[in-house]
């Protein structure tokens, strides 16, 4: 079995409890129960999860570094989204 | 473009980014009335910031109005607010097409499709204009209505390649709105001064490339062009439809209730 | 099998169910009832946070849903109060804040929409849930907003009394539920701040301008203390939810948080405060109060605001006309997918 002929996963690691699963990396296999399988032998071996996901990386639905312009640059503009847009006057307390 | 900014006035300049700035603020204003009635909460999400695009575009249009209204009178209180606010409903110069009522979800993407594919094609060229700060407007919005065509085509290509419904809507939007078109393509005597200065977009030059895209996405969408004979003219010189009165009523109510208060 | 009956959706247990009963899992599943309750407790007294797919007691996990959802919908219903002034904004920078506020709303509804869903219920469940009449939302969203003044009250008090909660609830111990939290408050910082600022402008502004303030301070205070929910003698979920750290704070000690936070600011803006009876106790550190009209309290979530009817049937007339977009997606997407298997065969 040559290895092109397995498929990619995306391997998610939660590291605590609590907090959110984070990309790790990814690895082939044969499906998706034996992804879960090597994601644990593979990113887990210095305990670093206790919970993890992995999803076929044909199933992500990636933005394109091209459209990163009409993508992401509008919302440089829009400062009034942050509260340091707005002044606040010491005496009332924070806000 | 010719370097010659003679002919024009700043009058001439403050009266062009004035109109594109009704243009963008007429469009989202009807973008706005979808908050909270959106199909689904995503779409709800998403026609918010079409809709913040457009009062942002609206914005930098007024301002660059009224700063130069400040220059030419000598003043410095002029803002964006009296160019949206304290003007009438003859004297707003956007398109008709970008002032008629809300309409079903149909409508709303037929009029952003028309709108959406001839701002890409506007902007790309008033991104060269002699002056300065419209350029500069044009490379901001440029990037933004390069996602808003793509959010356009997408659901002309839903609605009308999805259910019987939906084509039946689209097809009825797209019959009802397109005999407006027609004036985004046309110069008055102000626009053809400030054409040959270098300054305004020739949008006559722009029908060919606008049709040819629109025409691909509606028949992908298995949608027809519809009828080429009517047309509908006059935004340009404040001759509106009804439906401007009553957007501006709304919109400036609050502030014409309460003269020289700041908010 | 520990989920039994749901009361929204057994299908969608079973299938959380399912997922669940795999190598470890299974395992933890094959302990009594009681020796997984006294794991999930343990927990929770650890301050361990619960994930969507532990074993959790069907009541935490109805009482989570009953909270998130409630509070997804308060998102979504507080989109109308607000929404109704976006075209009256009465200056183009107060529009775009405006606007931005609300849509912030909506995706803030989504997000916890989402995290409830983790636990097994769909979306278009809860919502039928809320059109019924079911679900609940907060109360204080069936007070009209009449004037340019209410988005600056319910920016300032509304808001601010929805954060001081949901600071509390970024250590609730549902991990979803804390995540979603801790980024829509981040989000949310600059909410009350703007309506603050709505405020500073018009308490210094024309005579008729701080009238206006005056008018929506007095409308919005009370209805906002209401918003924390009953006293805690009188509040039905409020012992079990301690327990299981859903909630961190009583209705009473958030409510007192806000009181004191507030009056300074009520201060500052030279308007009068709507309850005369408060007075700082220096002994307790804090301000005692006047006593909240819970008659009008009860009225009003039981129907009787301005505009209970009106936000149900604005949110049932929108999602009905969205009905045709929502069908016609779902059969563009069976077409291209017909297409593609077609193209498949063919080749």
């Amino acid at each position: 079995m040559s290895l092109e002929k397995l498929e990619l996963f995306e391997v998610f690691l939660r590291s605590k409890r609590g907090l959110d699963h984070k990309h790790a990396g990814s690895l082939h296999a044969e499906d998706k129960e034996q992804a879960l399988e090597y994601a644990r032998d593979v990113y887990t071996r210095r305990s670093e999860g206790v919970s993890i996901w992995v999803v076929r990386s044909n199933d992500i639905c990636a933005s394109q570094e091209d459209d990163s312009d009409s993508f992401f640059d509008p919302s440089d503009d829009k400062p009034y989204r942050h509260a340091t847009y707005y002044d606040i006057p010491k005496e009332v307390g924070t806000m | 473009m010719t370097s010659s900014t003679e002919t024009v006035s700043k009058q001439d300049i403050i009266d062009y980014s004035a109109r594109l700035g009704d243009d963008a603020i007429v469009i989202g204003h009807r973008l706005s009335e979808w908050v909270s009635r959106a199909p689904f909460i995503e779409e709800d999400v998403a026609l918010g910031n079409v809709a913040l695009d457009f009062f942002g575009h609206a914005r930098m249009y007024y301002t660059h109005a009224a700063q130069l209204s400040n220059e030419q009178n000598g003043t410095d209180d002029i803002t964006e607010d009296d160019f949206a606010y304290l003007r009438d409903e003859r004297q707003f110069q956007n398109h008709l097409l970008h002032e008629l009522h809300k309409g079903d979800f149909a409508y709303t993407t037929a009029r952003q499709l028309l709108i959406d594919v001839y701002n890409k094609y506007f902007l790309e060229q008033l991104e060269k204009s002699n002056d300065e700060t419209l350029a500069a407007i044009a490379v901001k919005a440029s990037k933004e209505t390069k996602y808003h065509c793509r959010r356009s085509k997408d659901w002309t290509l839903r609605l009308g390649d999805g259910s019987s419904e939906s084509h039946k809507r689209m097809q009825l939007a797209l019959n009802d709105i397109w005999g407006y078109s027609h004036e985004l393509f046309e110069l008055d005597d102000l626009e053809q001064r400030l054409v040959d200065a270098g300054i305004a977009v020739d949008c006559t030059l722009l029908k060919a490339d606008w049709l040819k895209e629109v025409t691909a996405i509606i028949e992908e969408a298995t949608l027809t062009v519809p009828d080429q004979e009517w047309a509908v003219r006059g935004g340009r010189q404040g001759y509106h439809t009804e439906h401007l009165g009553h957007l501006l009523t709304e919109m400036q109510f609050v502030h014409r209730s309460f003269p020289g208060a700041k908010w | 099998m520990i989920h039994s009956v749901d009361l929204y959706s057994k299908n969608r247990i079973i299938k959380v169910v399912n997922i669940l009963t795999t190598g470890e899992e299974m395992t933890k599943y094959n302990k009594s009832e009681a020796e997984l309750e006294a794991i999930f407790q343990q927990k929770i007294d650890s301050e361990q946070k619960i994930e969507p797919k532990d074993w959790m007691p069907e009541a935490y996990r109805k009482n989570l849903i009953r909270q998130m959802s409630q509070h997804a919908h308060s998102e979504i219903i507080g989109m109308q109060p607000e929404g109704n002034f976006i075209t009256r904004a009465p200056s183009l920078r107060r529009k775009t804040v405006l606007l931005s506020k609300v849509q912030d709303e909506g995706g803030h509804g989504l997000y916890l929409y989402s995290a409830t869903e983790t636990l097994g219920i769909e979306r278009s469940e809860l919502i039928s849930a809320l059109q019924s009449g079911q679900a609940k939302y907060a109360s204080i969203f069936n007070y009209p907003a009449q004037t340019w003044g209410d988005m600056g009250a319910i920016g300032w008090l509304v808001d601010g009394a929805a954060i001081v909660n949901q600071v509390s609830l970024q250590r609730t111990s549902y991990g979803p539920y804390a995540r979603g939290m801790i980024r829509i408050c981040k989000e949310e910082s600059f909410h009350q701040r703007q309506g603050y600022v709505i405020m500073m402008e018009l308490a210094k502004g024309t005579p008729a301008q701080k009238q206006m303030a005056q008018d929506s301070l007095n409308r919005f205070y009370w209805p906002s203390l209401m918003m924390f929910g009953p006293h805690d003698s009188e509040s039905a979920h409020s012992a079990k939810s301690m327990k299981w750290k859903i909630k961190r704070e009583t209705n009473d000690d958030l409510r007192q948080k806000f009181i004191d936070q507030t009056a300074p600011q009520i201060a500052y803006l030279g308007l009068e405060h709507p309850d005369k009876d408060l007075v700082w106790n220096e002994e307790k550190g804090q301000h005692d109060s006047g006593e909240i009209d819970w008659e009008e309290f009860y009225a009003v979530i039981n129907g009787n605001g301005h505009s209970n009817r009106q936000r149900i049937q604005h949110h049932v007339k929108a999602h009905e006309e969205g009905a045709w977009v929502r069908d016609a997606m779902s059969e563009y997407k069976q077409k291209k997918l017909q297409r593609k298997i077609n193209a498949e065969t063919a080749a």
